[in-house]
């Protein structure tokens, strides 16, 4: 096999794999520490999916009220159900501060208010002095919050001389002896391929919304990191908690901004009426995602829904003051136009339940060091392995997340990334040889797929696994339709042996790149599915049907998930019922209103 | 001697067609620029028949259709699909644009589908951006200050100011504009052309920038800037409805204020 690919081989202190916001800020955080860092990236940096967040990104500045990032903490405890690790909260919010002011200062052209300071929205779940009040935390630019972040921590890695491989596919990750030692990639543009030796390889390759078939996610979105980790015999967790995003856009999936919903916004049925107020009498259409997209569910579950097939719900913001909609909404009218054909001035949008988000993914702790339960030991750190962003499970999010926390998330843990590696590693330190034969398996795997000489059109497979999914793990679940979906999606992962893939070439091979990502989704679907069917309550985004209450007696736990033998197999991590510091007290489980 | 006609090896010639799949309700044609870097065979076009009611409104919806379920060896860019991350920028029907926001409706007749102009294509639609991106970091994009940052708040900048910057940040790189322009064709290894240039004057127009006098400084320079003849097509075909004609015009006039200074 060696052979017949020349691999050409590098040498790095550190290799990122992604480019979105949590991989750029890990990137230049380490080339400013002085360590020799390789960025691989799938993408141009600013095609990655941070560009398409747009509310904000929350931290109690206090600029536009009161605030305090206690109740940050407090808030983001309660949206994760508890199922949040309180230490990484903790961290989180208090960072929050500095990470944003850092953010300004790098250039991110935030919006402002009128002395100068940076402009603060409302967002759902985000109060003041422990659910009193509404906090207004999330700090805006316009609604393109995510683009003017991810393309000022680009800039700032050009800045920093940070080295790129853009438009690499990695492959897999090279492990010896339960060490992680670099990765095996995959150049498009010339088809060679790579193995980056690397002390800690950072994966940085967020979620996998691609697994669904209606979703807020780009094409891009395939979980590679994750499935990598997967293969490499470590566990992801809390896969079955996927955030539905309360308002995507009627039959295309396009995201609408919770921020609408914080400049005044809200949503009606069939009826006119302004259904939030029943399902969340305090903070109406400001609860947390998981309620909202619960209530339009059940909305139109009652025969109450809107459109054609009265199936979505109505979100208005023709009520607000035009001149406040173009300075601070611009983007989402403008996609509410494209995309539905609606004046947002004149006309509300349609809008449905859409997958978002994945809380679960790569457990790390709060340092960002991948962790797995090894001979008892639920916090054991798999040397020379990191994960940050929508692909790790700090757990900052528990069972589901606020909004706005997830660009927090991307900055605070890449900064905390590379604060860890510079404590790690001595720059320049010498590499040990790679054993013979380590990347084999990861060159068999691109062999077989490759040269895949099956019946199946890697789109038709794809398909059936989106659907499978979005039938069997929807807003709400049932012991009968997640056991069902179990045997459906192992049925699917089962075809891809008979795929083909016709494009033969190793230049710019598009067949074969999604051919690869369909294998990660598919591995990432099978573990969502039995951490669905597994868990027996009702929690945060994990809602069934037949266990409606939470069940902290049983389930206050993290799930693990590993596949061996094509099966999965679960076990479990205590949460992190503790705080880092004593400036704060553990925030105990109660009964999640809003 | 000079040659007045094309290279052999760069000449498109007809490629393969596809018909419509049987049953298909409202067919629409659609032409596609194909180059295979494997073979020695010359670019092509295919033309595909397309059931519009089976398909997405955009283009991209259209060529996502064509590689999912007729010939999955097409290959372009794409990722956001809603217009945001500017990776499917391509040529329909004489214009650039982004594929996922290009309605299909808005189309007459055939849709005819080429890489971004003037530029080297690696593969079918997929041009190659090396020397565009390598552009956008020589202006030095990112904020630069004298004044070191306040420890504990931000910087702070007015509502006005920060006014200043709209319409310039919100460029998706896509390349759409310089790679319709003419002066960039035929000058596009000293001219930085519209996209950078729309970027050189987002951060000569940011308050929170101390730098200005030395970025004007880069820019006077009889290619890098003064390339541009105010054709306007960077304007005319932004898809994102920016205006970068409009931005190197500010900095020319910038430069000639600071020369009668």
């Amino acid at each position: 096999m060696k052979d017949k690919y020349k691999i050409i081989e590098h040498e790095y202190d550190v290799v990122v794999v992604g480019a979105g916001g949590a991989g750029l800020r890990a990137t230049f955080g380490m080339a400013e520490k002085g360590l020799k860092t390789a960025c691989i990236s799938k993408v141009f940096p600013t095609r990655s999916h941070t560009v398409a967040a747009q509310g904000g990104i929350s931290a109690a500045l206090g600029n536009n009220g009161e605030d305090d990032w206690r109740w940050h903490m407090y808030d983001t405890v309660k949206g994760s159900d508890w199922l949040g690790d309180q230490d990484a909260i903790e961290y989180m919010c208090r960072e929050a501060i500095p990470a944003v002011l850092e953010l300004e200062h790098y250039g991110v052209p935030f919006s402002r208010n009128p002395d100068g300071k940076i402009y603060q929205r409302a967002f759902g779940g985000m109060t003041t002095h422990y659910g009193e009040g509404t906090a207004q935390r999330t700090c805006a630019a316009a609604d393109v919050t995510g683009h003017a972040i991810l393309h000022t921590l680009y800039q700032q890695a050009l800045k920093h001389e940070a080295e790129f491989f853009i438009e690499y596919v990695v492959l897999d990750l090279i492990m010896e002896e339960g060490v992680c030692r670099g990765v095996l990639a995959w150049c498009l543009e010339d088809g060679s391929l790579h193995a980056f030796k690397a002390h800690t390889v950072v994966l940085a390759t967020g979620g996998y919304g691609r697994c669904y078939f209606s979703s807020t996610s780009a094409h891009t979105v395939t979980g590679d990191g994750s499935a990598m980790v997967l293969r490499a015999g470590l566990p992801l967790q809390d896969m079955e908690f996927i955030q539905f995003h309360p308002t995507g856009i009627y039959g295309v999936g396009c995201l609408i901004t919770e921020g609408v919903r914080g400049e005044g916004g809200y949503l009606t049925n069939s009826e006119g009426e302004r259904f939030m107020e029943r399902y969340a009498p305090h903070a109406k259409d400001l609860a947390s995602r998981d309620v909202v997209s619960r209530a339009i569910t059940m909305e139109v579950n009652a025969g109450r829904g809107v459109g054609e097939n009265k199936d979505c719900a109505f979100l208005h913001i023709e009520h607000l003051d035009p001149a406040l909609v173009h300075e601070r909404l611009p983007g989402i009218s403008e996609t509410a136009r494209v995309f539905a054909g609606v004046d947002v001035t004149k006309e509300p949008i349609p809008v449905i339940p859409t997958v978002h988000y994945n809380m679960g993914g790569i457990p790390t702790n709060y340092k960002a060091e991948v962790v797995t339960l090894k001979d008892g030991d639920p916090d054991a750190v798999v040397p020379g392995l990191m994960a940050i962003g929508e692909g790790a499970c700090v757990s900052v999010h528990g069972a589901n997340r606020l909004g706005s926390n997830s660009l927090l998330d991307i900055v605070v843990f890449g900064r905390a990334a590379a604060i860890r590696c510079a404590e790690l590693i001595k720059p320049g330190t010498a590499h040990k040889p790679l054993a013979e034969g380590s990347y084999d398996k990861a060159l068999a795997r691109f062999e077989k797929v490759r040269n895949a000489e099956g019946s199946l059109k890697v789109s038709e497979v794809r398909l059936n696994m989106q659907h499978t999914m979005q039938n069997h793990a929807a807003v709400f679940r049932t012991a009968d339709i997640l056991a069902k979906g179990e045997q459906e999606i192992a049925k699917v992962r089962d075809s891809f042996a008979d795929i083909k893939v016709s494009d033969r070439s190793l230049i710019w091979n598009t067949d074969l790149v999604e051919a690869l990502e369909l294998d990660n989704l598919l591995d990432l679907s099978l573990v969502t599915m039995a951490g669905a069917a597994n868990r027996t309550e009702s929690r945060g985004g994990h809602a069934r049907d037949d266990y409606p209450e939470r069940d902290d007696e049983n389930w206050l736990k993290h799930s693990l998930l590993w596949i061996e033998n094509n099966k999965v197999k679960i076990d479990y991590r205590p949460v992190h019922m503790y705080t880092l510091t004593d400036d704060v007290e553990m925030i105990p489980p109660k009964k999640r209103v809003y | 001697m000079v040659e007045f006609t094309l290279p052999k090896n760069s000449k498109v010639q007809q490629g393969k067609h596809f018909p419509a799949a049987t049953g298909a309700t409202r067919i629409k044609r659609v032409e596609v620029y194909r180059w295979d870097p494997d073979t020695d065979e010359n670019p092509r076009i295919d033309s595909y028949e397309i059931d519009l009611d089976q398909c997405g409104a955009k283009v991209l919806d259209l060529i996502i259709k064509i590689k999912d379920e007729v010939d999955s060896s097409l290959t372009f860019r794409r990722s956001c699909r809603e217009g945001v991350c500017g990776s499917c920028s391509m040529n329909v029907n004489g214009k650039n644009t982004l594929a996922c926001i290009k309605p299909i409706a808005d189309i007459n007749g055939t849709v005819k589908i080429f890489p971004l102009p003037h530029m080297d294509v690696v593969k079918d639609l997929v041009a190659d951006m090396t020397h565009f991106y390598a552009q956008y970091s020589s202006i030095k994009p990112w904020i630069k200050t004298q004044t070191p940052a306040p420890a504990d708040s931000e910087r702070l900048q007015s509502v006005e100011e920060r006014k200043q910057l709209d319409g310039l940040y919100e460029c998706v790189l896509c390349a759409c504009c310089s790679t319709s322009c003419p002066s960039y064709w035929w000058n596009s290894e000293r001219y930085l052309g519209p996209a950078v240039l729309l970027q050189a004057y987002r951060w000569i127009n940011d308050s929170r920038d101390e730098n200005t006098g030395e970025r004007l400084d880069e820019l006077e320079d009889p290619f890098k800037l003064y390339r541009c003849h105010t054709i306007m097509n960077c304007t005319d075909t932004c898809p994102k409805g920016l205006n970068p004609a409009k931005a190197i015009g500010e900095i020319k006039k910038l430069l000639l204020v600071r020369q009668e200074g």
